[in-house]
C-alpha cells in the first residue's frame, strides 16, 4: 500500500515538475515542489468557498451577507458539500503527499513543550532538532486530517439529510461539523498569520517553492542540515560575521 | 396596517390619548381538533386538502388496508393514518388517525432552521413554510418530532401543511374541517377546541368506557395547535406512530442558539490574538535579524570627508 502509495506520489511531482517552474535564486534552498505547491493553493481555494459557503447556514443572523456572493441561500446549501468535498479529495492527495515527513517524532515533543518559549518570542531560532516541519506544523496537519475525516462522514449524513439518517444522526452530525469548522477557522488564522507576517520569508515557499538558506537554519535547522550538510549553528554565526543578512 | 380589522378606530375627535381598545386586538391562538373516535375514515379531509392547496395528482398505494399511502408527501399534506387494533378480548378496533402537521408551540422545524425567514409562526400559533427562503438543506425533517415536512427534489423546497393559513387569515376555517362530515375535526380557539376535548374525553371515560380516553396535547414541546381525543391517550403510538413524547434534538437548543455565537466569537478573538501577538512579541525574522537601518559603509576616512 504504502509503496503504491509513494510511486503515485513521484509520478505526480515529477509530472506537475515538467508543467510548473521553481524559481529558486542563489543563497537559496528549494522547499515545496510544484505538486506540493499545486495541492496546498486548492486545499486552500475550496477551504475557503467551502467556508465561506457554509457561514450563512451556520450563523445566519450574523453572515447572512456571505450568501449572495455564492448565488443566495439555495445555491450556497447546494454548493457547500461540493466545495466541501474538492476540500477533502485535494487534502487527502496532500496527506498521501506529506505522510512521510509528517509523521511525529520525540522532537515534536519536545517542541510542543517548549511552545510557550517560542509564542512569547524568546527563541530566535528553532531547536536544532526541527525537521522539515515542525511539531506545530504537524499538529496542525493531523488536525485537519482529523477535521477532514470528520467533515466527510458528517457532511455526507447531513447532506443526504434525516430521511436517509435519521433525525438524531442529523442533529449530532450538524454539531460535530461546526466544531471542526471553528477549530479549522482558529487554526486558519494562526496558519496565514506565520507564514505571511508571523515569520516572513515563509510565504514564498508556496509561491517560488523556495526559501533563503538564512530562513532555513533558523525556522527547520535539522532540515537545513539535511539538505546542505552544514551546520545551521555555524551557518549563522559565520554569516553573522560577514553581515550577509538575506532574511528578508 | 394591512392586518388590522378595518373598522377599528385610530383616532377620535375631541380625545386626549389614544381610542379605547386601540392595539389591543385580540390575538387568540386558533386549533383544529380532531376526535379520532368520530372519525370514519372517508378521507374527504385529504381529498379537501389536496383540491384547496391545488396539489398535483400523487399515486396512490393499495397494501390492503383503508390507508391511502404509507406516509404523507410533499404534495399529499394530510393523510388519514389506518390501523387495526386488536384489543385484549380479542376484538378488533380500528384507529384513524389524521395526520399532519402539528403546529407545535416549540416547533422543532423553526429551531433547526437555518434559513432567514424560511420558517415563521404566526401568533395564533400556525406554523408555516415560506417557500422562497427555504434553502432545501432539510434541517426542518430533522427537528420535527413528527415526520412531517418533507423535500420535494425537483424545486428543493420543503413542504408541509400550513393549517390554511391562507383561509384562516381570511377568517375561514381550514379545508379540511370544511370538507368533514361526521363533527370529528373541529376548529376554533386552543381554549374553546381543548375545553370540548376535555368534555369529549370526560365522556368517553364515563359513559362508553374507554377508561384511558383523553387529550393529546403534549407538554413537552409546550402544546400543539392541532389535538386529539384518543380512545387510548396512554398509547398514542397505537395511532400510527403518534410520539408519546416529542422532543426536539437537544443540539438545536444548546448548541445552536448557545455555543454557536459563542464559539464563532472565540474564533474571532483567534484573529484578534494573533494581531496582538504581531503588536506585542512581534514577528519572528530568520537569524542573524536584518539591521533596522542599513549600515553606513566602513570606509575609513568617511567622517573626515562629510565633515
Amino acid at each position: 500500500m504504502s509503496s503504491v502509495v509513494e510511486r503515485f506520489d513521484d509520478k505526480a511531482r515529477d509530472a506537475f515538475d515538467r508543467i510548473g517552474q521553481n524559481e529558486i535564486h542563489v543563497g537559496e534552498l528549494q522547499r515545496h515542489r510544484v505538486y506540493t505547491r499545486f495541492l496546498h493553493w486548492m486545499v486552500a481555494l475550496f477551504f475557503f468557498l467551502a467556508l465561506f459557503s457554509g457561514f450563512g447556514i451556520y450563523l445566519p443572523w450574523l453572515f447572512r451577507w456571505f450568501t449572495p456572493i455564492f448565488g443566495g441561500g439555495p445555491m450556497a446549501r447546494a454548493l457547500h458539500p461540493w466545495f466541501g468535498l474538492g476540500f477533502v479529495t485535494f487534502f487527502g492527495l496532500q496527506t498521501l503527499n506529506w505522510i512521510a515527513p509528517m509523521k511525529w517524532t520525540p522532537a515534536d515533543t519536545r517542541w510542543m513543550r517548549n511552545l510557550k518559549n517560542t509564542v512569547g518570542g524568546n527563541e530566535k531560532m528553532e531547536p536544532p532538532d526541527t525537521g522539515f516541519f515542525n511539531g506545530g506544523q504537524k499538529a496542525q496537519f493531523w488536525e485537519i486530517v482529523a477535521g477532514s475525516v470528520i467533515y466527510l462522514i458528517t457532511g455526507i449524513i447531513l447532506w443526504a439529510g434525516a430521511r436517509t439518517f435519521g433525525r438524531w444522526a442529523v442533529a449530532v452530525s450538524y454539531v460535530l461539523h461546526d466544531i471542526s469548522a471553528i477549530v479549522m477557522l482558529g487554526g486558519i488564522f494562526i496558519h496565514i498569520y506565520l507564514s505571511t507576517i508571523g515569520e516572513p520569508g515563509t510565504f514564498q515557499a508556496m509561491i517560488r517553492g523556495a526559501v533563503s538558506e538564512a530562513w532555513a537554519w533558523t525556522f527547520h535547522p535539522a532540515w537545513y542540515k539535511e539538505v546542505t550538510g552544514r551546520d545551521p549553528a555555524q551557518a549563522c554565526e559565520e554569516a553573522r560575521q560577514h553581515g550577509r543578512f538575506e532574511g528578508r | 396596517m394591512s392586518d388590522r380589522k378595518t373598522l377599528q378606530v385610530r383616532q377620535i375627535s375631541g380625545h386626549s390619548g389614544t381610542p379605547p381598545g386601540f392595539d389591543t386586538q385580540r390575538d387568540a391562538e386558533v386549533c383544529k381538533l380532531i376526535d379520532t373516535t368520530i372519525c370514519i375514515g372517508c378521507k374527504a379531509c385529504e381529498v379537501a386538502c389536496v383540491e384547496w392547496n391545488d396539489m398535483p395528482f400523487s399515486p396512490t398505494t393499495f397494501d390492503n388496508t383503508y390507508q391511502t399511502m404509507p406516509a404523507t408527501r410533499w404534495n399529499f399534506w394530510n393523510l388519514i393514518k389506518f390501523n387495526e387494533h386488536q384489543r385484549e378480548d380479542g376484538t378488533i378496533q380500528w384507529l384513524m388517525r389524521k395526520d399532519q402537521c402539528m403546529h407545535c408551540a416549540d416547533p422543532g422545524c423553526l429551531r433547526a432552521c437555518p434559513a432567514d425567514g424560511a420558517i415563521v409562526q404566526y401568533t395564533n400559533g400556525i406554523v408555516d413554510f415560506q417557500q422562497e427562503n427555504c434553502i432545501g438543506c432539510e434541517f426542518c425533517v430533522s427537528g420535527c418530532p413528527y415526520d412531517i415536512p418533507k423535500f420535494n427534489p425537483a424545486t428543493k423546497k420543503v413542504y408541509k401543511c400550513t393549517l390554511c393559513s391562507d383561509r384562516v387569515g381570511a377568517s375561514l376555517e381550514p379545508a379540511c374541517i370544511k370538507a368533514c362530515p361526521t363533527g370529528c375535526l373541529k376548529f376554533g380557539t386552543k381554549d374553546d377546541m381543548k375545553f370540548i376535548a376535555e368534555e369529549r374525553s370526560k365522556q368517553l371515560r364515563d359513559n362508553f368506557g374507554f377508561k384511558d380516553a383523553g387529550v393529546y396535547d403534549p407538554q413537552s414541546i409546550g402544546g400543539t395547535h392541532v389535538i386529539y381525543v384518543l380512545h387510548d391517550a396512554e398509547n398514542p403510538e397505537r395511532y400510527g406512530g403518534l410520539t408519546k413524547n416529542p422532543v426536539i434534538p437537544w443540539s438545536y437548543t444548546v448548541w445552536k442558539w448557545l455555543f454557536k455565537p459563542v464559539l464563532g466569537a472565540f474564533a474571532m478573538f483567534g484573529l484578534l490574538g494573533v494581531l496582538l501577538h504581531y503588536i506585542t512579541v512581534g514577528p519572528r525574522v530568520p537569524q542573524p535579524e536584518p539591521p533596522l537601518k542599513p549600515q553606513p559603509p566602513k570606509k575609513e576616512g568617511s567622517d573626515v570627508q562629510r565633515s
